[in-house]
């Protein structure tokens, strides 16, 4: 029996096989899921901001997206995954509001999504699918039997990554 | 100065509670104007919640809601959101222009956008009353989708001071249609405008 591990805003969770990780309703926030397929072991960060180094209010490590993916790999390690057999699949960082005067702080997903891709590469984890950006939310579920990531949106359908 | 609400300190809270208060009963009182009838509305109710008890208030993470998001500008800069469920926004709607078999449509988004630019300004106008300080917003922009997903613009703007949201909610019913309407306000100044706010009502952070 797999289980379905729900992961919160600002928060991370890592899984076994044959149980699965799913986020709900990510808007600007970005989803970050890392695979080991010789493992099986999983980990889903749901993460709200790029850095917590600008931030003195950063006990939360999985708020961030450079303390998240550090937490997210030490405990798939320690679980026996090896980060140089990791993959990542990202989603999430859209924009739910636009305005034509566009300001930097509108533009938190992109800045998430582009903090994630960064920090991912340098940690040389390689991204195998990135379903960023756009105006609208997303609920992530990701697999441990085989990395599979299925992103649903409210009238966009169901897509398979 | 502090780079940190401290959502936890009674007096702040308070405050912002008062503030919630009085913006929603000018804004009540706005809604009845536009629709000439009575509205009634209750105590707002302002909440303190962790991101994850956000989305439950407008049931759960998935359900689609409606989004109204304005930007704050002037002496103080930020944010202020105005959120409903789908069978609230259709009856906001209906109460200022009833129809047989209201839907979501193109017609509905824009009285929306209207509605909730007078609700919203009548909002910031009160607080504007009360702290002297001059405070507009910008067109609105709306968007309808998963509550998350919505929500997860102000828990953002909240997230870079701290681990909670601080969220308003308003109950407005038109006394004669019973129609209910259930809206949440977020305010959300800039970290340096709450300093602003506050200290322009006598209260330091």
């Amino acid at each position: 029996m797999s289980t379905m591990i729900k992961v919160g805003m600002a928060d991370l969770k890592v899984a076994d096989f044959p149980n699965a990780l799913t986020t709900l309703g990510l808007g600007s926030c970005v989803g970050i899921c890392l695979y080991d397929p010789l493992t099986k072991v999983t980990g889903m960060a749901h993460i709200m901001l790029p850095s917590s180094k600008a931030i003195r209010k950063n006990e939360n490590v999985a708020k961030f997206a450079d303390t998240a993916i550090a937490e997210l790999v030490s405990q798939m390690e320690s679980k026996g995954a090896k980060k140089s057999r990791f993959y990542a699949k990202i989603a999430g960082g859209a924009q739910m509001f636009s305005f034509s005067s566009q300001n930097d702080a509108m533009k938190i997903g992109e800045r998430n999504a582009e903090a994630v891709r960064m920090i991912l590469k340098e940690m040389g984890i390689p991204i195998k699918a990135d379903e960023t950006g756009g105006n609208f939310g997303r609920t992530i579920e990701f697999y441990s039997e085989d990395g599979k990531l299925l992103i649903k949106t409210a009238g966009k359908g169901i897509k398979e990554l | 100065m502090s780079d940190q609400l401290n959502l936890n300190n009674s007096i702040v809270l308070d405050v912002l509670r008062e503030i919630g208060n009085i913006g929603a009963g000018n804004a009540a009182t706005s809604l009845a104007k536009m629709i000439d009838k009575k509205v009634d509305m209750k105590v707002p109710i302002v909440n303190v919640l962790e991101f994850d008890e956000v989305p439950e208030m407008l049931g759960g993470p998935e359900n689609v809601v409606c989004g109204i998001f304005f930007k704050i500008e002037g002496d103080i800069t930020g944010s202020i959101m105005f959120v409903l469920d789908q069978s609230s926004a259709i009856n906001l709607v209906d109460l200022l222009m009833p129809r047989d078999n209201a839907e979501f449509d193109e017609f509905t988004i824009s009285a929306l956008k209207e509605i909730g630019n007078i609700l919203s300004g009548a909002y910031v106008s009160s607080l504007s009353g009360l702290t002297n300080l001059k405070i507009k917003i910008s067109i609105p922009a709306l968007a309808i989708d998963m509550a998350g997903a919505i929500l997860s613009v102000p828990a953002i703007e909240f997230g870079q001071m701290g681990d909670s949201v601080l969220i308003i909610q308003n109950e407005f019913i038109e006394t004669n249609a019973s129609k209910k309407v259930d809206g949440y306000f977020f305010l959300i100044p800039d970290m340096e405008s709450y300093e602003v706010l506050l200290g322009s009502l006598g209260v330091t952070l």
